[in-house]
């Protein structure tokens, strides 16, 4: 891809932007222009067609109602599904997740489908997740911790097809120990919110998937920083 | 039961007060909740009877509850004596920690946050119910904003003697405010649009046109009767009322407009009002200049992605800033919003970070490019900038940390 423009395609914001999503978009766009890249940040809003073109996918968090209708948007738009078969890097948080799986339940009980790009099954848990997330070591970023915010009722069970994207020391990730979901190039994690901008590896590793070759190294002080904060605070009481 | 309750009431609103009295001289915390708390607990249905024994407005939104309900509170004492929870204590114990303190008021201005507000309202069947605004706010404590709009709505709907006065440039505020049986509709000005851009009736998109806005279901904006156009308010009547308010930013004159609304439905002409809106120079310290030796510094809170976008927009331009973030549980532990909120705003100042949360709000301003630098103590940060004036911006627990600390604040 080289000297050519990163097209990021944000996905449905207005139903998949409950926690400041829009924030990896930017996060990605930056690490990129920062290393010499043009990068652009695509919205695709409610009722446009999904674009087939682009060379990134975000999905973000969102509550039950707003969730079941991005899924529905994605199904009848194959944009998505077309350019994840291409191999297009996608990238979905929390309601995100759980809307690449092959099915999810809502709290009312009712099963609605998923894309099917990740090998998981979602279900209503019995309490809300809501804390910092470490899950640590993720074998596809070299032993770097993942560090996030959770916040979610969901409880994830993977397929044969995905495997976890790493697994939980703090927190409550998919349900069982396992944290996130990874099939080929598409990604989902429960760690919501800015999770790129706490976790530089990750934003990386979906650059450098997007990219066709590993980028050079980016330390930026305040990440690193930011990350010894996290990862060094105790366990806090429940 | 009928014959008891009555002195049940007095009794638990004497003991009430005792622990008020206890809580505040030993010094264990904010007097007015505890002793709410007790109240409470010793009579559920003290509120009820506190509350229905006068003319009550409540004063509920995401953001400027405090500063609308002191403007309100002003206004109506032009015609009596005003129970009002002042200190911003807004969950029921200090509701009805404020109706316990005066209790021959025949007003009371309360604020309510906004999950509690059916109950409230329920209890103490309000004359006049002020809806502000409803954006996301500190999401891994509160439920999502359109739970709480689905369930104002469904308040509102049983508030049958109650007028609605609600800002019909906010969809949500007008989604739940559609239900009500007499609404008042102000123009306060079109803000925060990051919760609405999707209906909250039919999940379908709102289409925006300067102030008006439409969704295909036909959830619509409705032709308000008060409108904010720069300084001014124009009344129903055709009147302007010039506000020249002596709290800043687009936001306070918007929290005015509603209030002027609200007091002119009880009976308070609206250049009275003003007059008495006028009078307000600081909400618990926010908006209030404090001088130290070398420094005068602006204290702003902002609580919220609304918040701080109208905060960023009131600060002084060339002016350096000193922003604290905290995470405490009164704060919110989830500090995804930092990404919601546009700081590139900051870009070309000198601004010094700070908080216990400050490495958070850093790397957003590294992504943001804003050249920072961080200073964990906010009392050492306002000292490392060189002398002059310094506009100091923190979310709630590190306000309240600093407004201890600095003497004046
Ligand atoms: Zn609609």
């Amino acid at each position: 891809m080289g000297d050519s423009l990163v097209h990021i395609g944000l996905l449905l914001p207005e139903v998949l932007g409950t926690y400041g999503d829009t924030g990896n978009a930017q996060v990605l766009a930056k690490r990129l222009q920062w290393r010499g890249f043009d990068a652009e940040v695509v919205p695709v809003g409610l009722g446009d067609p999904v674009p087939s073109t682009l060379d990134l996918y975000l999905l973000g968090g969102g509550e039950d109602g707003a969730q079941v209708l991005a899924a529905a948007h994605l199904r009848r738009y194959p944009g998505l599904r077309r350019a994840a078969a291409a191999g297009a890097v996608v990238f979905g948080v929390c309601a995100g997740l759980q809307v690449l799986g092959t099915r999810f339940r809502g709290l009312d009980g009712v099963d609605h489908d998923g894309l099917g790009l990740l090998d998981v099954t979602t279900e209503p848990g019995e309490q809300r997740a809501v804390a910092e997330l470490v899950a640590t070591p993720p074998r596809l970023l070299d032993g770097e911790a993942l560090t996030g915010f959770e916040n979610h009722l969901g409880v994830s069970k993977l397929g044969a097809g995905s495997e976890p994207l790493g697994r939980v020391v703090r927190g409550t990730g998919n349900g069982d120990g396992t944290e996130g979901a990874v099939t080929d190039r598409v990604v989902g994690t429960y760690l919501h919110g800015p999770a790129l901008a706490r976790n530089p590896a990750l934003a990386d590793l979906l650059l450098a998937w997007t990219i066709g070759h590993p980028l050079s190294p980016l330390p930026l002080t305040e990440v690193e920083r930011l990350r010894g904060e996290r990862l060094a605070v105790p366990r806090r009481r429940r | 039961m009928s014959v008891r309750s009555p002195l049940r009431t007095r009794a638990s609103v004497a003991a009430g007060r005792l622990t008020a009295w206890l809580s505040r001289s030993s010094g264990l915390g904010r007097g007015g909740m505890i002793g709410g708390r007790v109240t409470l607990a010793l009579d559920p249905l003290a509120l009820r009877r506190l509350g229905r024994e006068r003319t009550v407005v409540l004063v509920t939104g995401t953001n400027g509850k405090t500063t609308t309900s002191l403007m309100l509170t002003r206004a109506l004492e032009t015609l009596a004596e005003v129970a009002a929870n002042s200190d911003g204590a807004n969950m029921p114990d200090g509701v009805l920690a404020a109706l316990t303190a005066r209790p021959g008021a025949p007003y009371a201005v309360l604020e309510v946050d906004e999950t509690y507000v059916p109950w409230v309202a329920d209890q103490v069947r309000p004359a006049v119910l002020v809806l502000l605004n409803l954006s996301r706010d500190q999401l891994d404590r509160v439920g999502e904003v359109r739970a709480v709009e689905r369930e104002l709505r469904a308040a509102i709907a049983g508030l049958t003697g109650t007028v609605v006065v609600a800002n019909c440039d906010d969809v949500l505020v007008t989604s739940a405010a559609s239900a009500a049986a007499k609404a008042v509709w102000v123009s306060a000005g079109p803000r925060w649009t990051g919760d609405s851009t999707a209906c909250p009736r039919c999940e379908g998109r709102v289409e925006t046109r300067e102030r008006h806005w439409e969704c295909g279901c036909g959830l619509t904006r409705p032709e308000p009767g008060w409108t904010l156009d720069g300084d001014l308010v124009r009344t129903p009547g055709g009147r302007q009322v010039d506000l020249d308010l002596r709290l800043p930013g687009e936001v306070n004159r918007a929290n005015a407009a509603l209030a002027l609304a609200a007091a002119h439905r009880l009976g308070v002409p609206p250049h009275t009002a003003a007059a008495r809106l006028r009078t307000i120079t600081d909400i618990g310290g926010r908006y209030r200049t404090i001088r130290r030796s070398r420094h005068s510094v602006r204290l702003m809170l902002a609580k919220n992605p609304a918040g701080w976008v109208e905060t960023l927009r009131v600060l002084d331009e060339d002016t350096p800033v000193v922003v604290a973030v905290n995470a405490q549980e009164a704060d919110g532990r989830d500090l995804s919003w930092l990404w919601d909120v546009h700081f590139e705003r900051l870009r070309g100042r000198q601004v010094v970070v700070t908080g216990q949360r400050g490495a958070d709000l850093s790397v957003r301003l590294r992504y943001a490019e804003v050249a920072h630098w961080a200073e964990p103590d906010p009392v050492t940060a306002i000292d490392a900038l060189p002398p002059g004036a310094v506009e100091l911006v923190a979310n709630y627990t590190a306000f309240r940390e600093l407004v201890g600390r600095l003497p004046g604040g």
